[in-house]
């Protein structure tokens, strides 16, 4: 099932994925043109399959549960904050504080990601392809921080259990 | 919050449409500043060109009549309640005359810099000075949501302080009282109590001692206490600067046509094949230059 952010508002859309109807057998979803809106796709909770195609913007898949979110593009500040479980695969870079205070789940960047990723991590696994900004997994309670790139300043300042 | 975006072309391809560009632009951030809004506007003129805002009660009929005398080979362009004037007389009289004149406000001066600012929603400022038919080189603009100083004109950003110069800041400055101080001892002037107007004036005083505009920034970090992400912009072009810990947004998309910076995504997604362009983020610390 097709969605057209430039013909459907955004409540609309995120409505829609948050109350998927479990008796049909509706569970992939792509989304075009999605401007850089804000927290597209947070707050989903069932196993679908959600594509998004292009760069959105702040929060986007915040909170997710089960949900498996693919953004063919870059996202803005807090991709997948406080994720529960599901997956989150960013194709492009993220901004700051992407996964921050995840609890569970997989946050993959292909690119890079920037200040503050992992910021106060509970449990979720990132795993970042390109370089990491300033201060990422700062205060990182638990789950795992893989940085296949380089890290800026402060990398795991006040870490508690969280391995990086 | 307060949102910040900027435009500059690499080639003539976007020149006529560079209002338009930056009308997208300027509405699409109007969620992060809903107060007041701005923008500058680097075309190159012959001529020297003064952009002034008429008070109430003073039209530019009034204008016409005091410089009819003084200022020669003078055009005048009337957009809302500012007008650019253009004349061949040089800075170093234009400016006492300006300034000596009741009813007005000197709001920008240099060969290429037209500066336009207003109380209200971006929406509407943008709208009431015909943004969208502008053309020129390079752009800059703001939308703000006052923190530290009054919701007035006089304290809407862009802030010029120099020829060819200003400057659009998100963020606030905690020094800026002594800062302000220190300049007004060394001869600047400033008409409001905003911080960014301080940030303005130590960038042009800097400029003003030979000091190039990237060490300038760079020496900014240690002399400005707070937290930021400036963009100023010169006759030739502009430069960006995030503060070290870098809480202000900023995002880049550059193409072979074009380099646009703003606050959010969300301010370019309309620009011309911003989908095939490099999209990064400004590192904090490093000055990001283009033109100039």
């Amino acid at each position: 099932m097709n969605f057209d952010l430039s013909k459907k508002t955004l409540s609309e859309v995120n409505s829609y994925l948050q109350h998927i109807d479990l008796k049909s057998n509706q569970r992939d979803f792509v989304i075009k043109n999605p401007l850089g809106n804000h927290a597209l796709c947070a707050g989903l909770q069932d196993e679908i399959k959600v594509t998004i195609k292009g760069h959105v913007g702040y929060y986007c898949a915040g909170m997710n549960k089960n949900a498996e979110v693919t953004i063919e593009g870059n996202v803005g500040t807090g991709v997948a904050e406080n994720m529960m479980s599901g997956l989150v695969h960013v194709k492009g870079n993220a901004s700051q504080s992407a996964g921050a205070t995840g609890h569970g789940g997989t946050l993959i960047i292909d690119g890079d990601a920037s200040s503050r990723c992992g910021i106060s991590m509970k449990g979720i696994n990132i795993i970042v392809k390109g370089s990491v900004g300033h201060m990422s997994a700062f205060m990182a309670q638990s789950g795992n921080l893989v940085i296949l790139g380089d890290a800026d300043e402060y990398l795991g300042d006040s870490i508690y259990e969280a391995k990086i | 919050m307060c949102g910040i975006v900027g435009i500059y072309l690499k080639n003539k391809k976007y020149n006529k449409q560079l209002g338009k560009l930056l009308t997208g632009m300027m509405n699409n951030m109007a969620s992060r500043g809903p107060d007041s809004a701005g923008f500058a506007v680097y075309n190159k003129s012959s001529k020297f060109k003064y952009t002034v805002c008429l008070q109430t009660n003073f039209d530019l009929k009034d204008l016409k009549k005091i410089l009819k005398s003084k200022l020669t080979n003078t055009k005048y362009k009337l957009v809302a309640d500012h007008v650019v004037i253009e004349t061949s007389t040089k800075p170093e009289k234009t400016i006492p005359i300006l300034k000596s004149i009741q009813g007005i406000d000197l709001v920008g001066y240099g060969k290429s810099i037209e500066i336009f600012k207003q109380v209200g929603n971006p929406k509407d400022v943008v709208k009431k000075f015909s943004l969208d038919k502008f053309s020129g080189s390079h752009a800059i603009g703001h939308t703000r949501m006052a923190t530290e100083s009054a919701i007035t004109t006089d304290g809407s950003h862009p802030y010029s302080t120099g020829e060819d110069e200003c400057l659009v800041h998100n963020g606030s400055l905690s020094n800026h009282n002594n800062l302000r101080r220190s300049l007004i001892k060394n001869g600047s002037e400033f008409k409001s109590l905003n911080d960014t107007e301080v940030a303005a004036g130590y960038i042009s005083n800097s400029l003003k001692n030979k000091i190039s505009l990237k060490e300038t920034l760079m020496n900014g970090l240690k002399d400005l206490d707070g937290f930021y992400t400036f963009i100023t912009g010169t006759q030739k072009g502009f430069a960006v600067l995030r503060d070290e810990i870098a809480c202000k947004p900023a995002v880049i998309a550059e193409t072979k046509d074009y380099v646009a910076i703003a606050s959010e995504f969300q301010a370019m997604a309309h620009l011309p094949d911003v989908n095939k362009a490099d999209i990064y983020e400004p590192k904090p610390g490093i000055v990001y230059s283009w033109g100039s």
